[in-house]
């Protein structure tokens, strides 16, 4: 286990630095002049070059890249081109949305893909159970902004318990409201991805009810149903973990698009605008977080998945 | 029919992948027909037309400016083919590439591609259309290469144990014996044995380029507004969600039945080239990095 934990460490560390480098060399050497971003087109070749010094842009990439890693190291992220800002601060600051958001979309996903990926399994063959997963497919089709859509028009829009955008101006000092504001942007999230976790969830179910266990227990007089949630579902459960680190990433990219749609004033929104601003350094670093995210979410998934499944413990 | 278009017919007869089937030909039919004809200019303007409910002769109805609904669909429907086909082709050339580097050549080698595939899989595909766009602002070309590089490592990452177990088999040391050079024994023999398994991933990533294109035309990062692309419609149509909420059900519900059709080929496909595999991994399916943009 310890053996594996440090490989698996390793490649984690390994994964960051090339996210970090992939990142700082595609936005930093690739275009055009950061410096003359900041000085404006009218500037002086002199005001461009004090920027390019001050900026550290005149130094080479190797030390560019490792200055900026080693303020990474010490929790410093950077600052905006635009606004000067503390994109470490920033970051933080908007992550009290976008990280309720996500932790309330994988449980919206979660509770009903499970119990629905089950029941679609056991029905296999009946008219309900292919309508299940029939649904399942077509809703994990669904682009995220399209039914987040029909959702305002629904909840919003005709019924009116909802607000159909926005988040309350002083955040979370009325969490009523504040939540009133996540609950339909994180049904649309958990919705789709719930969808994909169901499809999945049905499969391992099925392949659990063919397993001797399974069915040794059922030739023991339970019946089958009994025999599976005895018996297979705890199996179901260990792969499903497997599939929620990718449901991590599945939500990030959710937010992103959602947070959008939602005018909620969250990490992905804030990426949107500085993508579209060009704000090259507050973009580094807020891939860079997202990124790490994911990485270091993958890693205790598989660190979790190894803890707990005792065939992978002996295999190691 | 049997031989070398046995496999069409066994796709034909398994209803998800006919269906599949005759969703993409319908698609790609569309496109075709949107080059020479549809009912209206899809970008006219026509100010006194908006918001025509649907009826005759604006079947789908009009949007704001009154242009034709079904002619932006239509019109729309080529936009994502050529995304997904150009995605498609980037990924399968960086796919094959990083397959055979990882599965062919020397040992470091074939084992730092591996990690690098690894590591690169877990970069959603939407970060990397950002760092894209960040530099290059956005076009249709981001949609193409974010999905092409975020597809491909997984394309290569299926195929290369394919083309390993392939590469130890009793017909490639028969090759080699019988005096191919490695590159002749490659494209006659390897590369049609994977071919199966990596046409299925290729059907579920154009799946996950028409999601990708919508989503990152709607955030602003894809198709130019000058540009008929279902995603686009669907950010134009927004700002009027409240007043006509049931006119942005065309182009999502094309959005959906492209990419369930596209998944759904997949699906079929991968029962017809190997009905052993449904089987033996329900979890094959996952190694799709999902896009739900």
């Amino acid at each position: 286990m310890i053996r594996y934990a440090l490989t698996r460490l390793t490649l984690l560390v390994l994964g960051l630095v090339v996210a970090s480098a992939l990142i700082f060399l595609t936005l930093r050497v690739l275009p055009g002049d950061v410096a003359l971003l900041v000085a404006g087109v009218n500037s002086s070749p002199d005001q461009v070059a004090a920027i390019r010094e001050s900026m550290g842009l005149n130094r080479s990439l190797p030390e560019q890249y490792l200055e900026w890693i080693g303020g990474v190291l010490r929790g410093d992220l950077g600052t905006s081109l635009l606004t000067g800002s503390s994109v470490a601060d920033e970051i933080a600051q908007k992550a009290e949305v976008t990280f309720p958001l996500g932790i309330l979309s994988l449980l919206i996903a979660i509770a009903f893909s499970v119990p629905l990926g089950v029941l679609s399994a056991l029905r296999r063959g009946r008219a309900d159970g292919t309508a299940m997963s029939v649904t399942a497919q077509t809703v994990a089709a669904v682009p995220v902004v399209w039914a987040g859509m029909m959702l305002v028009v629904v909840f919003a829009v005709w019924l009116g318990w909802l607000p159909a955008q926005g988040f309350p101006r002083d955040g979370w000092a009325d969490p009523g409201a504040a939540l009133r504001a996540l609950i339909l942007p994180a049904l649309t999230i958990g919705v789709v991805e719930g969808a994909m976790l169901m499809r999945f969830v049905r499969s391992a179910t099925l392949q659990a009810m063919g397993q001797d266990y399974v069915r040794a227990a059922a030739a023991k007089g339970l019946t089958r149903t009994t025999a599976l949630i005895r018996h297979g579902l705890p199996n179901v459960g260990l792969s499903v973990i497997t599939v929620l680190g990718l449901q991590v990433a599945g939500i990030i990219v959710g937010a992103v698009v959602i947070e959008q749609l939602f005018s909620l004033p969250g990490i992905g929104r804030m990426l949107v605008a500085d993508v579209g601003a060009r704000d090259l350094p507050k973009v580094q670093g807020e891939l860079l977080v997202l990124t790490g995210f994911v990485l270091i979410v993958g890693f205790v998934v598989d660190l979790a998945h190894r803890l707990i499944d005792p065939r992978q413990r002996e295999a190691a | 029919m049997t031989g070398r278009w046995a496999w069409l017919a066994r796709l034909w007869g398994v209803p998800t992948g006919r269906f599949g089937l005759i969703v993409v030909l319908a698609i790609g039919a569309t496109a075709a027909v949107s080059l020479v004809w549809t009912p209206f200019d899809p970008q006219q303007v026509e100010i006194s037309d908006r918001w025509m409910p649907p009826g005759w002769p604006h079947v789908l109805g009009t949007d704001s400016s009154g242009r034709d609904i079904l002619s932006l669909i239509m019109a729309g429907s080529r936009t994502t083919v050529v995304v997904a086909a150009g995605a498609g082709a980037v990924a399968t050339a960086l796919g094959i590439a990083l397959a055979a580097l990882g599965a062919l050549t020397a040992r470091w080698l074939r084992e730092s591609v591996a990690v690098l595939v690894d590591i690169l899989i877990a970069f959603p595909v939407l970060i990397i259309a950002m760092m894209i766009s960040a530099v290059w602002g956005g076009s249709l070309w981001v949609v193409v290469w974010s999905v092409g590089i975020g597809f491909g490592v997984n394309i290569a990452r299926v195929t290369r144990p394919e083309l390993r177990r392939v590469l130890h088999s009793d017909f490639v040391l028969a090759g080699r014996a019988a005096g191919l050079t490695p590159a002749q024994n490659l494209l006659r023999h390897l590369l049609p044995n994977v071919a199966p398994v990596f046409i299925v991933q290729l059907s579920w990533g154009m799946a996950i380029a028409v999601l990708a294109e919508a989503g990152l035309s709607y955030l602003g990062f894809g198709a130019p507004v000058t540009e008929p692309s279902w995603g686009l419609l669907l950010a134009q149509l927004q700002q009027y969600l409240t007043v006509y909420p049931l006119a942005v059900l065309p182009p999502g519900l094309a959005i959906t039945v492209t990419v369930l059709g596209l998944n759904l080929l997949g699906d079929g496909l991968r029962e017809a080239t190997d009905p052993t595999l449904s089987r033996r991994d329900p979890a094959a399916r996952l190694h799709v990095p999902e896009v739900t943009a």
